[in-house]
């Protein structure tokens, strides 16, 4: 099967082409290091780029290289992949509700924007100034306004609030192509639909849902990754232990003595990230079907 | 095959009251559109009715208004003036009560169905059990010769196949009244032959009544009671010509005035004689004359073909 072929010689390339561009970004590193002079480039009083000596820049194989020993000298410590791994997962899960809020939130915005025109114009401009908002400013504000919330025996979370945070960012990206992609289908769709007097409904589910699919999927892995900076800053912001975020702040402040350990965290930040996209990317290899097109190949 | 016939024709026969009742009657029926660039007069003065089971064809130049009759008629736009009934009621009702089966100009299939998914949407839509969706589905992929295609999905498809699971589709749940919007516009002329005696038949059996838009003369002619000819800007019905061939009457015809055939009812009778010999035949291209110059604006001297004006 050719067709079979090219779609696995094309999987190839990308693995290819993504180790290519971490291998290119190691050499950049390690070359600049050995190059460049120790105190930086300087324009005037400015620097423009960073000083190569160990403490800013460690080597590649130092950073790596301390992600397999413990964290600190104490006998019974974890080692370092193992902390931050942990911490990564508790983050992965509160971005992950964030997420979910978000695409209830982002979804249930497109259906009332798609049923009635009045409130996509209502609506819309609303959504798109929420995002201007910097809201992580107002971090610990949501968390002071959380801890007040005490609804019988529910009881609001620190975690909760860097939940909603994570939401607040996740849920514009999945409104705004939830909101296309539900618009998405061609008349003689809807009208077909009208010929078999099929209701609001059965069109949702049989015409508009499914035609919105390749309009959603990147639109829920953008949010996603929303959703992960959104929780890692928000951790940051309001203070929340446990998380990878929380790792961050205080290994930056261990730098001095051990510069290689304030690397750890941004990998395991950045692989968060990549696991977040990825899974919402194995949803579109489920929903393959629905990104095809009606034109005969 | 002829078990089905012969069940329908008694039934027409024995139930009257239903048959007179026409499948569309449209009476001075004008639609303008309002565009940026003014008014246009898609439509003007359109008076038409369809019998039940009777095959009527509308032919005309490019832009005549004859898809706007059809969404007319199946309630996809409103007439600007006039009024439109559907078996006795309004299009709106028509259309929720399921009483016609559609087949647009493009195919318009889901492009994440297969194609027997797609052909089962209505009757999935319409809460059929899912057997009786599978034997349907099966049977009417089998008429249209794609039995072999029924998991692959349309972008798999040429545009004719595409096409005839179109036209599968709009029989799905056998409707009195079938639109149908050059249907065989993107078949070859092997399949198009093929598909014009199957639906020759297949409104025979269900004893439905057809709307058939065409570009193709002989195929007007071939599969038509009677072929209604346009003319556009404004649209207007130039002419209606019946279909008589060698030998029998039309449909329009009393039934007791036809020929021989006469006796196994009206519709009947008309569909059966339209077999492959009548491409042939010299009445075929008697009635394939009358329609082009019906067409062409040509003078007919009234009577002489049996040319009725209107
Ligand atoms: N929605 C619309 N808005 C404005 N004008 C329209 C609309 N639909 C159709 N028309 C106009 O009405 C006229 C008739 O169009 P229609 O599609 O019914 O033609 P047609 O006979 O089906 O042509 P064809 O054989 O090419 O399919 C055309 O002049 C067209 O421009
Ligand atoms: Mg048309």
């Amino acid at each position: 099967m050719t067709e079979a072929g090219t779609r696995r010689s094309r999987r190839l390339a990308v693995v290819g082409w993504g180790a290519f561009g971490v291998l290119l970004l190691v050499v950049l590193w390690e070359a600049y290091k050995f190059l460049a002079p120790a105190d930086g480039v300087l324009i005037g009083e400015t620097r423009v780029l960073p000083r190569t000596t160990d403490l800013a820049m460690p080597h590649v194989w130092e950073m790596l290289g301390r992600l397999a020993e413990p964290v600190t000298r104490s006998p019974s410590a974890q080692p370092l992949w193992l902390v931050i791994a942990l911490a990564a997962l508790t983050t992965l899960g509160i971005a992950a509700a964030g997420w979910l809020v978000g695409v209830v939130v982002g979804i249930g915005l497109a259906l009332v924007m798609q049923r009635w025109r009045l409130a996509e114009w209502g609506l819309l401009p609303w959504i798109v100034l929420s995002q201007t908002v910097p809201l992580i400013a107002f971090a610990p504000i949501v968390k002071s306004w959380g801890s007040r919330v005490e609804i019988g025996s529910f009881e609001w979370q620190d975690w909760m609030s860097v939940a909603l945070i994570a939401s607040y960012l996740a849920f514009f990206p999945i409104a705004i192509g939830a909101l296309k992609g539900l618009q998405s289908p061609d008349r003689i769709h809807e009208e077909l639909m009208q010929t078999y007097a099929a209701g609001y409904w059965s069109t949702l589910a049989k015409l508009r849902f499914p035609a919105a699919v390749p309009y959603l999927l990147p639109a829920l892995r953008l949010g996603a990754a929303n959703a992960v900076v959104g929780a890692v800053v928000a951790e940051v912001s309001t203070g929340l232990q446990g998380g990878i975020g929380r790792l961050l702040i205080q290994f930056a402040g261990q730098a001095s003595g051990d510069p290689a350990k304030a690397w750890g965290p941004i990998f395991g930040a950045v692989v968060l990230g990549l696991v977040a996209a990825g899974s919402v990317a194995l949803l579109g290899v489920i929903l393959k079907n629905y990104r095809r097109t009606e034109e005969a190949a | 095959m002829s078990a089905p016939e012969n069940a329908a024709a008694p039934e027409t026969l024995s139930a009257p009251a239903v048959e007179t009742v026409a499948a569309v009657e449209v009476a001075a029926v004008d639609k303008v559109f309002e565009t940026r660039g003014g008014l246009v007069h898609a439509l003007e003065g359109i008076d038409l009715t369809v019998a039940a089971g009777e095959f009527v064809s509308l032919i005309g130049p490019s832009g005549c208004g004859k898809s706007t009759l059809m969404r007319l008629v199946a309630d996809l736009d409103a007439p600007s003036a006039g009024t439109i009934t559907v078996f006795g009621k309004t299009p709106a009702r028509a259309r929720l009560d399921q009483e016609y089966g559609i087949a647009f100009q493009q195919a318009g299939l889901l492009p994440w169905r297969t194609v027997a998914a797609n052909v089962a949407l209505p009757l999935e839509l319409h809460g059929a059990t899912s057997a009786d969706r599978k034997a349907k589905v099966a049977e009417l992929l089998e008429m249209v010769g794609l039995a072999d295609f029924a998991d692959r999905y349309p972008d798999q498809l040429s545009g004719g196949m595409q096409q005839r699971v179109a036209i599968a589709r709009s029989l799905a749940e056998q409707p009195r009244l079938l639109l149908m919007d050059e249907p065989f516009g993107a078949l070859d002329e092997m399949t198009r032959e093929k598909m014009q005696s199957d639906l020759v038949r297949i409104s025979a059996e269900t004893g439905a009544a057809v709307v058939f838009v065409t570009h193709s003369i002989p195929e007007a002619v071939f599969l038509s009671d009677r072929v209604v000819v346009m003319s556009p800007r404004p649209g207007r019905i130039r002419e209606i010509v019946p279909m008589r061939f060698a030998g029998a009457g039309t449909a329009a015809d009393d039934a007791g005035a036809a020929g021989p055939g006469a006796t196994g009812g009206a519709d009947t009778a008309a569909r059966a004689r339209r077999t492959e010999g009548l491409r042939e035949d010299r009445s075929f291209f008697d009635m394939v004359t009358a329609v082009r110059e019906a067409l062409h604006g040509a003078p007919v001297a009234p009577g002489a073909r049996g040319v009725e004006t209107r």
